[in-house]
């Protein structure tokens, strides 16, 4: 598949071509394990070390910080899980209503799974996707074990004030996380100046590849391991190293602070360019999400009356890649949980298109784009029963 | 990506005979905006009840588009009564399958065009007549009935794919549940509710499960010379140990699972597990 258009980068990214150079030798040429004696698993345990130390430098934090996992869930498991390990008195966690089903699905578990042993308080969002941090402050007890707050949103891109919110934890007592999938990269992040106890990263949403992710512990925070196992990672985290991934993690952490202000500037432009033509060529649409506090890459806007499945598939006939917040997208039969908590109407919600930008993307992918997706919208809508009589709705 | 068959990617990028059809004597309208999919069929019926045209405005997704476009092929130049005998797998079957959990789709078309021959015949179908069991999506206990009966399905889930009920808030999947085991046993009786709460505290269910042993279970064991005692309840899985002439017996396993745990199971609650107590 060449000359595809892939405006789906918050689903994954490209693996850069530099990212997979540092890796291939660690494939077939230095094939040892880390933790063997020999010079020759050792020389992989050196590039390991290097890898973590990119990585903690675009975190600001301490590399001896770090552990590595299989995934952002993974990540996201093991704090969650850690915490109410190291807090077993206390049974409430919060978090919100529009977190990634890492956390929302582990813990609405933890609740009706446990015996109801678990009380979970979900933040609601406003109609731009913001939290209200009085409702944040009154929610925090002394039973509270932890709070979950996603960095960046996933679907709208919506950012939310999480250092803050860190901070305000800390006051009570309380270990906050933040599964920071979205935003590594994309926002500055300085973890020694936060008082976030775990944030998640996961390589593939940064250009390096699939299976491979971080958890960042801060120093003096309680932990348990999630995989029991050898001594990898300082008895933090069993299993072998996926060294090469690793590797190339690092190489992406690296690339994505040399790229961070491109990211935010020029990526945000093109996305600017795409998300204002669109809204102001095709009636009945809508930005879904705060306008500014938003990663400089995402847009999701919703195209009232028509069904999202339809807009994507017909963006795919011309090789167009991006995703949707509509039912027949999501899995089941209802719209995107996020869009449903920010108050979309129905009528929205089903046509809501999600792009999302990479370093990759050219004007001339955004201006193709601009020119194909408004007759797209007009022959679906011209096939719905709802569009000729709106008014009705 | 959904696997979509090719026809039913051609059906959805060049649909057939969509539009309004200005003159057309029998309208059906299924779906709403907020289920995420609707469909209006329009047909015009000629004096001889046959089909001389139709068209269709539809809202949704890939699959919902080329059942609608399908559904307007195959009924062209037929007449009412043969319409009448398209089901939802024909509509499938005609675009070389569906997606399962996209079946909806085509149960879709199909009622679409029931709508439309009753619009036409100004009769009110029976269908609607039934309770409303999901909220969401608005399916009536009648429809899940025929479904469950025409398309053969065991399951909850099976029966979200087909007509959508259960696929949102799933308050309704006890009902569901009911209506599935009530219809496989008595097809063509009225579905009643099953009595008594679903939701029994520990205590309920011991006390259920030792007067079903007692009724039941222990007479027909020591018939055979054996008895059975029970240990624990622990949420779904019940203890027991077998005694007597059964404790030693090489078929205990399936006695327990075959004739205990079936028994439990109509008799108690539908999700019990019952287990021998260990060593």
């Amino acid at each position: 598949m060449s000359n595809v258009i892939y405006m789906d980068n918050n689903a994954t990214t490209r693996v850069a071509p530099e990212v997979v150079e540092t890796m291939l030798p660690y494939f077939s040429e230095y094939y040892g394990n880390p933790s063997s004696m020999h010079t020759f698993g050792h020389k992989v345990g050196v590039a390991i070390t290097e890898a973590r130390s990119n990585i903690a430098q675009l975190l600001g934090c301490d590399p001896d910080e770090l552990i590595f996992t299989s995934c952002g869930t993974e990540s996201d498991s093991t704090a969650l899980l850690s915490a109410i390990h190291a807090n077993p008195e206390k049974r409430h966690i919060v978090t919100t209503r529009v977190e990634h089903p890492a956390v929302k699905n582990l813990a609405e578990n933890l609740q009706s799974m446990t015996g109801h042993k678990y009380r979970v308080t979900q933040l609601a969002v406003d109609d731009e996707g913001m939290l209200d941090l009085a409702e944040y402050e009154e929610a925090l007890s002394d039973e509270t074990a932890i709070v979950s707050v996603m960095w960046a949103n996933n679907e709208t891109g919506v950012i939310f004030p999480v250092e803050k919110m860190a901070e305000i934890a800390l006051s009570r007592g309380i270990l906050f996380h933040t599964d920071a999938v979205q935003a590594v990269g994309k926002v500055p992040i300085n973890l020694q100046e936060s008082s976030i106890n775990f944030l998640s990263l996961s390589g593939h949403k940064l250009h390096a590849p699939k299976g491979v992710g971080v958890l960042y512990v801060r120093k003096g925070t309680p932990y348990a391991p999630f995989l029991v196992g050898g001594h990898q990672e300082h008895g933090r985290r069993g299993g072998t190293e996926n060294s090469a991934s690793i590797i190339g993690l690092g190489k992406a952490c690296e690339l994505a602070a040399k790229h961070m202000t491109d990211e935010n500037t020029r990526v945000k432009m093109l996305r600017d360019k795409l998300e204002e033509s669109l809204l102001r060529i095709v009636p009945n649409s809508m930005l879904n999400g705060h306008k500014t506090e938003r990663l400089p890459n995402t847009s999701n806007i919703s195209f009232e009356y028509i069904e999202g499945e339809s807009i994507l598939l017909h963006l795919n006939t011309h090789k167009i890649c991006a995703s949707s917040g509509s039912a027949c997208t999501s899995g089941s039969l209802e719209p995107s949980h996020v869009l449903r908590a920010m108050g979309v109407p129905f009528t929205a919600a089903h046509g809501s298109i999600r792009f999302s930008l990479s370093v990759f993307n050219t004007e001339d992918e955004v201006d193709y784009v601009i020119d194909k997706l408004p007759a797209i919208i007009k022959k679906l809508r011209d096939m719905s029963p709802f569009w000729a009589n709106k008014g009705e709705n | 990506m959904w696997d979509y068959t090719e026809k039913v990617q051609e059906h959805f990028l060049n649909p057939r005979n969509v539009g309004v059809l200005k003159d057309a004597n029998a309208i059906g309208e299924v779906g709403s905006l907020s289920c995420g999919d609707a469909l209006k069929l329009m047909l015009k019926v000629d004096e001889k009840e046959i089909i001389s045209d139709a068209k269709f405005q539809t809202f949704g997704c890939a699959s919902a588009i080329a059942s609608s476009s399908a559904l307007t092929e195959m009924i062209k130049g037929i007449t009412l009564t043969e319409a009448e005998k398209v089901t939802n797998e024909d509509i499938a079957d005609f675009l070389g399958g569906l997606p399962k959990e996209k079946m909806h789709c085509s149960v879709m078309g199909r009622e679409a065009l029931e709508a439309a021959i009753a619009n036409y015949r100004g009769i009110v179908l029976p269908m609607a007549e039934g309770e409303i069991i999901c909220e969401c999506f608005g399916v009536t206990d009648l429809e899940v009935k025929r479904a469950v009966q025409e398309s053969n399905l065991r399951t909850v889930e099976e029966v979200t794919n087909f007509t959508k009920a259960g696929g949102g808030c799933g308050k309704c999947h006890d009902r569901i549940t009911e209506i599935i085991s009530q219809t496989l046993r008595s097809p063509s009786q009225k579905i009643v509710p099953l009595k008594g709460p679903r939701r029994m505290t520990n205590i309920q269910k011991i006390k259920l499960i030792e007067e079903a042993l007692e009724r039941e279970i222990r007479p027909t064991l020591r018939k055979d010379g054996g008895d059975i005692e029970l240990i624990d309840v622990d949420g779904d899985f019940v203890v027991v140990s077998l005694r007597g002439s059964c404790g030693s017996c090489a078929k205990s396993q399936t006695t327990l699972k075959e004739y205990v745990e079936k028994k439990l199971r109509e008799q108690v609650l539908d999700t019990l597990i019952v287990e021998e107590e260990k060593g």
